[in-house]
């Protein structure tokens, strides 16, 4: 229930956005040595001065909480806590940050040069950043940036550095302290590094714990995370970890201050730098470690075009109003509170609730470029298959996303339109951004597929897909930010199409069923399928897709362009897991361990796209086939075996079966299906 | 008196002597006594063999208060607080250390913190308006049998709108605006023990509903007469039952009818040379039976302990009998005390009558301090401290800053330029030279009690303790006003009344290391719930850490806003109240430390009224019903169950969430009865107690429950149990 009410509290404010500002637009004007040697001085916590970092690292190896854990563990291991104690600084020394005013400030000066140089300009809700302001000033603050982006926390950094507030302290991976000087760069603006995984560490998360905590009860400076983890590939949102929110929720929940303000903060940038880096690691080039001299190479980088990028600072929510008769915060009152101790259910089920909450949003308030639309029609353009021509005339692509503009607005995107320009330089504009994946002869337009990089002669079959593959799914980055616009709705025309007959029961359960199986890949609440589904009629039958009786739901004749098109954002995820459950029938052995999964799967698809048996080549994509595999595991349909050291697949067939088959709408998702779920 | 005195006579003088002084010292601002010859209309008919020949007892509360005390506000009608025609802040009357002071900053502070005006008052009506008293509705055969036992009782309109109400906001405030709700239809004033027993006999005997009522002072609505009664409710008041029955030198006990209010109990154990120490702040009015029903805590329970130490025997009326233990002794161990649910049940379960309490000689020397600390943090690392050495003087508090300058503001006009000039300089080395900020700044009050000697060593060994923290001593005058701020401070409420602002004080119990966030939180709740409430002007949220313990502390909050623009100024007072209280819980605090808790803490706007009425009806049924069908017991070892359930223990609703009990006492003088059907065991098995204790003579076919009948819809309630139980036993009756 807990999930449920805090999933479908939508603040009514959160439609009603605020204007941007473009910050470069006085870089452009002034000095930069100017800019980067400015007065600054912030406004703090309750005004308390900012605290030296070696006194933090004393608080936190003093603290009750640490000395309770080294104990313990001492207990545990037969060490001395003397020699464990060491341990706990040295990890401190490893994670902590060294917030230096003088780093920034280089930074300030070299990312002015940098952004004036890649983008056109940079927009801020100034508004928010007032409220930003006020928020850090009454209580402890939490950043939650969307993380699509290397460049999304040195712009934040920047952009609270410009606007004189408080600089955050960051949570990031382990990986960017291996990069030479740039580590210690980061760490000196602010970051502060924790490994990927420490999860039977007892030290190491009592040190990383407590480190954040005595940050936030003593308001030091705002914290900053990414709630999604780590960077989305394929910039759909990511479902949430709950950890570190779990860990910066505590103070609140034990009483330590009087409340947190949770920030949610969405950057959406018209052209990704990494762009096409993502799509071939989503292909299984593997990501390049990071490293100073390949940051160097990625200079080339500095002489493209990269659009605009939008920030947008949302509304800080207050974890005591959300707490509010759903955490009883008594269950702290009986153990000291220096004694970790695992969250209750109901608290775990509060704090996802609110995680995913947070990042839808982050998602709502994610400004959406026209490109994105245009990228949505040409991708479908391109899945309508061989016989068709190749990609769609100008007008006619013109013309299309007017008609989508119309739709997504009123499905209340935050689309940035620019409605004074006439919608033919629109999309030539948008086109000429994005010029590296699409190409505009002969009044027509449509993806450019990439060549096979080098080799000479004719490439091989295979590496012509996968050339194309790296071209397809750039575009689906793009076409993916629009998805959660879609996603309710998508996930409810396809039910009405597929469900056995209009009735609201068969097509909810239809519904739940897609939506369960989905859940891995999209931001859907854990128990809000009623809330969903009701928020998909409501927005389809305002629009005029679908009418709703008592009982019925039926599509309207006026409304089947739009549902065709919501069935076919939803389609090559669809068939994307069919064919993960078709692998994992035909081709699952005993052995199929768990890290060969990915590449086994990619081989098995390539085959069959090169067949002509699919069309999507996202389904290539490893994000959707762990996606899959993620949502099979949780249905029972695929179980992990221990088998020493390696962590093998076993397959449930008769269930894969049903499922593949119940996806491909060739079974109705019966009750009896359902149940076995 | 059982005093000897023939082996003492030679140091009585002496002790006379000082205990005069002590309670100057302590009383400054008390009562003086009384005239004796004060409407003392009715003869004792009591004539227990402890009446004294010639007994020139004082009694500070006449029967009829009205002649001596507000109707509609805190204590005696001629000591008020006002604005005189200057604009500056007089205390009234004679009776007080303050009384005829003028105050000259009290208007600024008050202006400055309420956002409030001196020019704009709201005053409170003189009497009650006309008609709001409704005429008693008597039960003839009670009031003959009360006259025929001959015990003075009234049913005049005043005296029964004085014995309705307690001292919550709630109640105040209507009764300034005239309103009156239900009240007592009769008061009945015992003159002993005995007349108790009779009175209780007579309510059984006749169905009346009897609350007990002893100094009025109640801030839990525990007076509050339920709308819903349909019975007649007899107000029982116990202040003409304040006698001393006799002072055992060699076990240091007294034993005490229950009535006596605070200050006579020490006036007069002081002629004898003794006190028992228990002060709280309400102890000019609040008796020794009300300390016993509400579990009261004393100022200076560091030397002399809470009630709950002072208690070595107590008598109870019930209306199944007279409850008392057998012997004087210091402990028992045989199961649970029978004290321990007599202390806390707030006059559910029975009238307290008589004490035996310890005493003490009166100490030798007395002295204030004060140590003002840079902030509250360091204050409070500071008293942890003393607490963990078990150092603590008599009496030790921290006050906030926000209190503390309020403290200042009652400063009287000091007369000589001299005094003014030293209190410049003061100011001048702890803010320029010690570098306190006077916005953060804390004061530590201290009150030492004993031998001279001992006095100054362990003042010494305190302030050592504050140095480490930060504290600089800060003079005798300092803590003398703080402790000054708390006896008045309920005048002072009215004079908030009197110009819109409205305030109360809730406390509660915390262990150490939450102090210092619940004080925050819970101001700042407090502040924010005013906001969203919409209180124009920032609310006054202040605290001081009032009692140390060796495992935490008793912080008590004041909170006052100014009411103006406001529709129902009491209904929002009670939501922001309601909502710190949930603050305190949250952050591991008790719904009270002494106070009690009013029904509307837990439960605010909801079903008050009709559960009220249940509980009384309950409790006083249970007791006069539970043994009807049962077999008499005659000597057997009987074990006896107590529910305290938190629907039992409070008459007006009040549930404290953070006990929930059931005792099981043993060998009470009158017996038991054992459940005798597996349906009265059921009652004393709710499903919410954590632990239920079941009597070793129970018979064991009672303790496997019986299987549910094959239709049962779900398990009832144990308030449908009593319901039904009650339904069948009418039926029965009739």
């Amino acid at each position: 229930m807990t999930s449920i009410s805090l999933y479908s509290q939508r603040d009514p404010m959160l439609k009603k956005r605020d204007d941007f500002e473009d910050m470069l637009e006085e870089r452009r004007s002034s000095s930069d040595l100017k800019y980067a040697f400015k007065c600054y001085t912030p406004v703090l916590y309750k005004g308390l001065p900012p605290c030296k970092t070696t006194v933090l690292k004393s608080m936190v190896l003093q603290s009750d909480q640490l000395r309770y854990v080294i104990n313990q563990v001492s207990k545990e291991t037969g060490e001395s806590a003397g020699a464990i104690q060491e341990e706990a600084s040295a990890i401190l020394e490893e994670m902590a940050h060294r917030l230096q005013l003088s780093t920034v400030r280089f930074f300030a000066f070299a990312l002015t040069k940098a952004f004036k140089t890649l983008f056109r300009s940079i927009h801020v809700n100034e508004e928010g950043l007032q409220r930003l302001q006020q928020a850090i000033q009454d209580h402890p603050v939490v950043l939650l940036p969307s993380h699509r982006s290397y460049m999304d926390f040195l712009l934040m950094s920047y952009i609270l550095y410009t606007y004189d507030l408080a600089l955050p302290v960051i949570a990031a991976g382990m990986d960017f302290m291996g990069m030479k000087f740039v580590g210690e760069m980061l760490r000196m603006s602010g970051a502060f590094f924790i490994r990927r995984s420490f999860g039977g560490d007892k030290l190491y998360w009592a040190v990383f714990s407590e480190y954040v905590k005595t940050m936030l009860r003593n308001g030091m400076a705002p914290v900053e995370f990414f709630l999604e983890g780590t960077r989305s590939r394929t910039c759909k949102s990511l479902t949430p970890k709950i950890g570190l929110l779990n860990i910066v929720m505590e103070p609140f929940l034990k009483g330590e201050v009087f409340d947190v303000s949770l920030v949610p903060v969405s950057i959406s940038y018209e052209r990704i730098l990494e762009e096409s880096l993502y799509a071939r690691e989503l292909l299984g080039v593997p990501k390049p470690k990071e490293s100073t001299s390949g940051l160097f190479k990625a200079r080339k980088v500095l002489s493209e075009d990269y659009g605009s990028i939008h920030v947008y600072f949302g509304h800080a929510v207050s974890v005591r109003t959300l707490s509010e008769g759903r955490v009883d915060r008594r269950q702290f009152n009986l153990q000291p509170r220096f004694i970790p101790k695992k969250p209750s259910e109901d608290t775990q089920g509060f704090v996802s609730a609110v995680a995913y909450r947070l990042v839808r949003s982050q998602e709502e308030n994610m400004v959406l470029m026209p490109w994105v639309l245009l990228a949505s029609l040409l991708l479908q353009a391109h899945y309508r298959g061989p016989g068709s021509p190749q990609g769609m005339t100008l007008e006619e692509l013109t013309q299309r996303a007017v008609w989508l503009r119309g739709l997504v607005r009123g499905l209340g995107a935050f689309l940035h339109w620019p409605d004074d320009k006439p919608p033919s330089e629109v999309v030539s504009a948008s086109l000429s951004l994005h010029q590296g994946l699409v190409r505009v002869s002969e009044g027509r337009v449509w993806l450019l597929l990439e060549e096979p990089a080098g080799g000479p002669g004719p490439a091989s079959p295979e590496e012509r897909l996968l050339g194309a593959a790296v071209a397809v799914l750039s575009c689906t980055s793009y076409r993916n930010q629009v998805l959660h616009v879609f996603l309710r709705p998508a996930l409810l025309a396809t039910a009405v199409h597929t469900a056995s007959s209009g009735k609201k029961e068969e097509v909810f359960d239809t519904f739940s069923f897609l939506r369960n199986v989905l859940a891995n890949e999209f931001i859907l609440c854990p128990g809000a399928a009623v809330q969903d589904f009701e928020e998909a009629c409501q927005q389809l039958v305002q629009s005029g897709a679908l009418q709703a009786s008592q009982q019925q739901l039926t599509a309207t004749d006026r409304g089947e362009p739009t549902l065709a098109f919501l069935r076919a954002m939803l389609e090559p995820f669809l068939q994307g897991y069919q064919v993960v459950c078709r692998f994992l029938c035909e081709e699952a052995s005993e052995s199929l361990t768990e890290k060969l999964f990915v590449p086994a799967v990619r081989n098995f698809t390539v085959k069959l796209l090169l067949a002509g048996n699919l069309r999507y080549c996202e389904a290539l994509s490893s994000d959707l086939q762990k996606n899959a595999l993620a949502a099979l595991l949780r249905l029972g349909a695929v179980s992990r075996v221990n088998g020493g050291e390696q962590v093998t697949l076993k397959v449930d067939r008769m269930l894969l079966n049903t499922l593949e088959d119940t996806l491909g709408g060739r079974v109705p998702s019966q009750r009896a299906v359902l149940a076995r779920l | 008196m059982a005093s000897d005195g023939s082996s003492n006579s030679s140091s009585i003088p002496d002790r006379q002597q000082i205990a005069r002084q002590r309670l100057r010292i302590i009383a400054g601002h008390l009562q003086k006594p009384l005239d004796p010859s004060d409407g003392d209309i009715s003869a004792r008919e009591c004539s227990g063999p402890d009446k004294q020949p010639g007994d020139t007892t004082t009694n500070s509360v006449p029967r009829r208060r009205q002649e001596v005390m507000k109707w509609n506000g805190w204590g005696y009608s001629d000591s008020r607080f006002h604005f005189n025609k200057k604009g500056q802040a007089e205390f009234t009357g004679k009776r007080y250390k303050l009384s005829g002071m003028i105050m000259p900053s009290l208007k600024e502070w008050f202006e400055g913190t309420f956002g409030a005006n001196v020019q704009h008052k709201s005053f409170a009506s003189a009497v009650p308006s006309p008609g709001s008293v409704k005429p008693p509705a008597l039960n003839q055969a009670f009031v003959e049998g009360v006259q025929s036992a001959g015990v003075p009782f009234s049913s005049d309109a005043e005296d029964r709108v004085f014995r309705g109400h307690g001292h919550c906001l709630h109640e105040i405030f209507a009764l300034r605006e005239g309103r009156v709700g239900r009240v007592p239809d009769m008061v009945v004033w015992p003159n002993c023990h005995d007349d108790v027993v009779k009175i209780v006999e007579l309510a059984c005997k006749h169905n009346v509903c009897l609350i007990p009522y002893g100094g009025g002072t109640s801030v839990s609505s525990a007076l509050e007469c339920p709308l819903e009664e349909t019975r007649s409710i007899v107000s029982l008041d116990t202040s003409q039952m304040n006698r001393i029955l006799w002072i055992d030198e060699k076990n240091l006990t007294a034993h005490v009818e229950a009535g006596i209010v605070g200050q006579d109990l020490e006036r007069l154990l002081g002629e004898s040379g003794y006190c028992t120490g228990h002060e709280p702040d309400s102890m000019e009015f609040s008796s020794l039976g009300g300390w016993v029903a509400t579990r009261a805590s004393g100022m200076k329970k560091n030397i002399y302990g809470n009630i709950e130490d002072l208690l070595v025997h107590v008598r109870m009326v019930t209306p199944k009998g007279v409850m008392e233990k057998s012997c004087l002794v210091p402990r028992m161990s045989c199961g649970p005390d029978i004290h321990h649910f007599i202390l806390g049940s707030e006059g559910t379960l029975g009238v307290v009558t008589e004490v035996t309490i310890k005493i003490r000689p009166v100490p030798e020397y007395q002295k204030y301090g004060s140590v003002v600390f840079p902030n509250f943090d360091m204050g409070v690392a500071c008293l942890r401290e003393v607490a963990k050495q078990r150092c603590a003087p008599a009496s030790i508090r921290l006050v906030d800053n926000e209190q503390f300058q309020f403290g200042h503001a009652l400063k009287p006009q000091v007369s000589s330029m001299f005094t003014s000039f030293l209190e410049g300089l003061k100011k001048f080395y702890i803010t320029k030279f010690k570098g306190f900020d006077p916005q953060h700044l804390c004061v530590a009050t201290l009150l030492f009690e004993g031998d001279r000697e001992k006095v100054l060593q362990h003042e010494k060994q305190v302030y050592d303790i504050a140095a480490k923290f930060g504290g600089l001593a800060a003079g005798e005058d300092n803590g003398q006003r703080g402790y000054m701020l708390t006896f008045v401070i309920a005048y002072l409420r009215d004079l908030g009344m009197d110009h819109f602002v409205i305030g109360e004080s809730f406390e509660t119990s915390v262990p150490w290391d939450r102090v210092l966030d619940i004080c925050r939180n819970v101001k700042e709740r407090i502040t924010r719930e005013c906001k969203d409430k919409g209180v124009q002007f920032t609310p006054f949220s202040t605290c001081r850490v009032t009692q140390t313990y060796d495992a935490g502390a008793c912080v008590y909050f004041y909170f006052a806003f100014n009411s103006r623009g406001l529709s129902d100024p009491v209904h929002v007072y009670e939501q922001v109240e309601h909502a710190a209280r949930q603050e305190i819980l949250a952050n591991g605090g008790s719904l009270s430390h002494h106070h009690g808790a009013v029904a509307t803490a837990a439960a605010p706007c909801q079903g008050v009224q009709p559960r009220r009425q249940r509980i009384r009806q309950q409790i006083f049924r249970s007791f006069l019903h539970a043994s009807a069908a049962a077999p008499p017991t005659n000597g057997a070892r009987v074990g006896c169950l107590f529910l305290l359930n938190n629907d039992l223990m409070n008459p007006n609703g009040a549930r404290p969430d953070d006990q929930r009990v059931l005792i099981s006492g043993r060998t009470p003088p009158r017996t038991y009865p054992l459940p005798s059907t597996p349906a009265e065991l059921e009652l004393y098995r709710p499903s919410s107690l954590l632990q239920v204790v079941i009597p070793r003579s129970t018979p064991s076919s009672l303790l496997t429950p019986a299987p549910p009948p094959e239709n049962a819809p779900s398990p009832l309630t144990l308030g449908e149990v009593y319901q039904q139980q009650r339904l069948a036993r009418k039926t029965d009756e009739v």
